[in-house]
């Protein structure tokens, strides 16, 4: 009987956070599903940031809802249909492995609108995908890496070889070897985005292996921790600012800036002149914000790190600009060429320079 | 390619291994007396939240692993009076106790994401430390490892050599006779149960406050689960579950040195080998043929009602 009570207390406990379903038809309704716990520090914590964002920006027009660690697959098209029943106008889904569902639910909900993140399905006229260009945050972050270390070899803790993740990396190796043409890099997969035991198991093994800066592309603070232990090692925010690690541990950081976006999108709602739009926003509209570069960085990297914060935003640098070559040798991009989006979003292959092997 | 760090990945394997050396030594006392408890990853997460809360907040860590201890034998305390007293099925209540773990965890976890945690020094081991391969591998680690080691020599001594071992595997082999000579099941158990509780507490402060050194919500990931296959792949033997653990251990280290020494072709299929095994493991225990094993308690997961 206990255990009956307790099982009804859990079913209800979901149903409490996405919200009551009568709602006043005169506000607009945003809802968000989110991968992890809101206070993940992360990823979701960025995205809840931007959720708050627009309640301070719209006030009493605007009602907000959200749901908390979400799992990818049949949950999720769950999750967002109850969203898209319970009134809402307009559904964000944050995670890439939503896409499906969220198509799914779209082709349901002509009325309702949904952006889906990091995703490049849009098979009906009522869904939008919005992305970030976090390599252009990487390529900073890599030239100060370049720039400090003295090992000349710097750490890098790649969750899945995928576009995303690989663009990282060569965008991190191309600008860290601007800075310092003797740098090396030694790319860990480790094959998941949240696992902070095998991710400090990953710091050390690079630090173990003369590693004095590490990047990550995975979503802990682990190696932080570990850089806290080892004490002479580097390291910089990922996606969150990661203050407390700071000002010797935390270099700098990319830093997720959701709000304008979906303050954006929501007033788009309000105005009736929302459209299916496929957004891939970087430093210039201020979706990829770059974290403060602490004191331990010597002014002239701190200069050199914001000239180039600045060029990318003005449109002068492209972060893949030629000539760079592909790992086997053979030509990316001549002289003066830069890449384009296409290239981009599939990119399979590591630049030249790099060791070691991409996983298929 | 550098250098080949191979005493560092030792010494990576001795602290990937505490973890789940910890939890499985505790849940192969917990089996010996032929309670199963599929809560390992419950209690571990519990434990690892309690450790590093207390820690944070009484800037001990000391207190912490104690706070983790009490955590993990809270839980399993539950574990232990819904299974022993209120008759439950053994296999639900220990998955609905990791169910519960987890959830829990987070909650009192919530305060304290994202914080720095403390950070643990080494044993001050003197000379031993600069003993050429010893002294990195064995004697430059945090306290936890060696008191870890101390409580599997101990429950080697006390199941192999006391009274009280031969007591609580007689409970484990055969709880009516046990009962018929008079030994005390229930208590027994439950005293097994909460142990148990402890190392798994223990194993999973050793996460938040050693090895990662943070709390994350979910940041056992599985761990509880490598432990509770690591009694049965140690054949219910306190030094085998050492073995194990160094073994499991070293298979995570291993494919992440690898990559490192830039060697990136072996690290998916190494990294599968400890879930592999865990499967292997988990399809013998529950074949029905585990009983016939050397060591493994005849009583094992069966409920005890008293014969009048």
């Amino acid at each position: 009987m206990k255990k009956r009570l307790f099982l009804a207390a859990a079913a209800v406990v979901p149903a409490l956070v996405a919200g009551d379903a009568a709602m006043a038809q005169d506000k607009t309704k945003a809802g968000f599903v989110y991968f992890g716990p809101v206070g993940d520090g992360g990823w979701t914590y960025e995205h809840d940031l931007g959720r708050k964002a627009v309640e301070a920006e719209f006030g009493d027009r605007v009602e907000t809802i959200y749901q908390e660690s979400v799992p990818e697959g049949a949950d999720a098209e769950r999750v967002i249909t109850h969203m898209a029943l319970s009134g809402a106008d307009i559904i964000f889904t944050t995670s890439f492995g939503y896409m499906d569902a969220t198509n799914a639910v779209a082709a349901r909900f002509p009325e309702v609108k949904f952006e889906h993140a990091t995703g490049y399905k849009r098979e009906h006229p009522n869904v939008s995908t919005y992305a970030a260009r976090f390599y252009e945050g990487r390529a900073i972050i890599g030239y100060i890496a370049g720039s400090m270390t003295r090992t000349n070899r710097i750490g890098y803790i790649a969750a899945f070889p995928i576009p995303e993740v690989i663009r990282g990396i060569n965008a991190s190796y191309l600008w860290a070897r601007k800075a310092n043409p003797d740098v090396e890099m030694t790319v860990i997969w480790v094959y998941t985005w949240f696992d902070p035991a095998k991710e400090a198991d990953a710091a050390q093994a690079l630090i173990d292996a003369g590693a004095d800066v590490v990047m990550q592309h995975t979503d802990s603070t682990a190696p932080q921790a570990v850089a806290q232990k080892a004490g002479t090692v580097w390291t910089f925010g990922q996606t969150s600012d990661g203050a407390a690690f700071g000002p010797k541990l935390r270099l700098s950081s990319i830093i997720d800036d959701w709000a304008p976006y979906y303050i954006d999108r929501v007033r788009a709602v309000m105005d009736g002149t929302w459209e299916s739009s496929a957004t891939w926003d970087g430093i210039d509209q201020g979706m990829v914000k770059i974290g403060e570069i602490t004191d331990e960085v010597p002014a002239e990297v701190k200069a050199g790190a914001l000239a180039l914060k600045e060029a990318i935003a003005s449109g002068e640098t492209h972060v893949f600009t030629g000539p760079v070559n592909r790992q086997d040798g053979s030509v990316w991009l001549a002289e003066g060429e830069t890449a384009d989006d296409a290239t981009l979003l599939g990119m399979n292959f590591y630049v030249e320079g790099l060791t070691g092997t991409l996983p298929r | 390619m550098t250098d080949f760090p191979i005493l560092a990945l030792l010494a990576g394997m001795i602290v990937a291994a505490t973890p789940i050396l910890l939890a499985g030594i505790g849940e192969l006392v917990v089996e010996k007396a032929g309670v199963l408890n599929l809560g390992v990853e419950g209690m571990m997460i519990v434990g690892a939240i309690c450790g590093f809360a207390v820690a944070y907040e009484t800037q001990s860590v000391t207190l912490g692993y104690l706070g983790a201890a009490m955590g993990g034998a809270a839980l399993a305390l539950v574990f232990g009076v819904l299974t022993q007293f209120l008759m439950t099925n053994q296999v639900a209540t220990g998955l609905a106790l990791t169910l519960t773990g987890l959830g829990v965890a987070a909650l009192i976890g919530q305060p304290y994401i994202g914080i720095r945690g403390t950070t643990v020094g080494a044993v001050p081991l003197g000379p031993m430390r600069e003993i050429p391969v010893l002294g990195p591998v064995l004697f430059r680690h945090d306290a936890m490892v060696y008191i870890s080691i101390l409580i599997v020599a101990c429950v080697w001594y006390v199941l192999r050599f006391t009274r009280a071992g031969l007591v609580l595997r007689a409970i484990g082999e055969n709880h009516h006779a046990a009962h018929a000579l008079g030994c005390k099941v229930i208590v027994t158990r439950l005293a097994a149960i909460v142990f148990g509780g402890v190392c798994a507490g223990l194993g999973g402060a050793y996460l938040s406050l050693v090895r990662v050194p943070q709390w994350a919500e979910g940041m056992t990931a599985g761990a509880g689960w490598i432990a509770l296959a690591l009694v049965v792949f140690a054949g219910w033997r306190a030094w085998g579950v050492l073995v194990g653990a160094c073994l499991f251990g070293g298979l995570t280290a291993l494919q992440l040195f690898l990559q490192a020494a830039g060697v990136a072709v072996l690290g998916e299929y190494l990294s599968m080998i400890p879930y592999v095994m865990t499967i292997v493991a988990l399809v013998i225990i529950s074949s029905g043929r585990v009983r016939a094993a050397p060591c493994a308690p005849a009583s094992l997961g069966l409920p005890f009602t008293a014969a009048t």
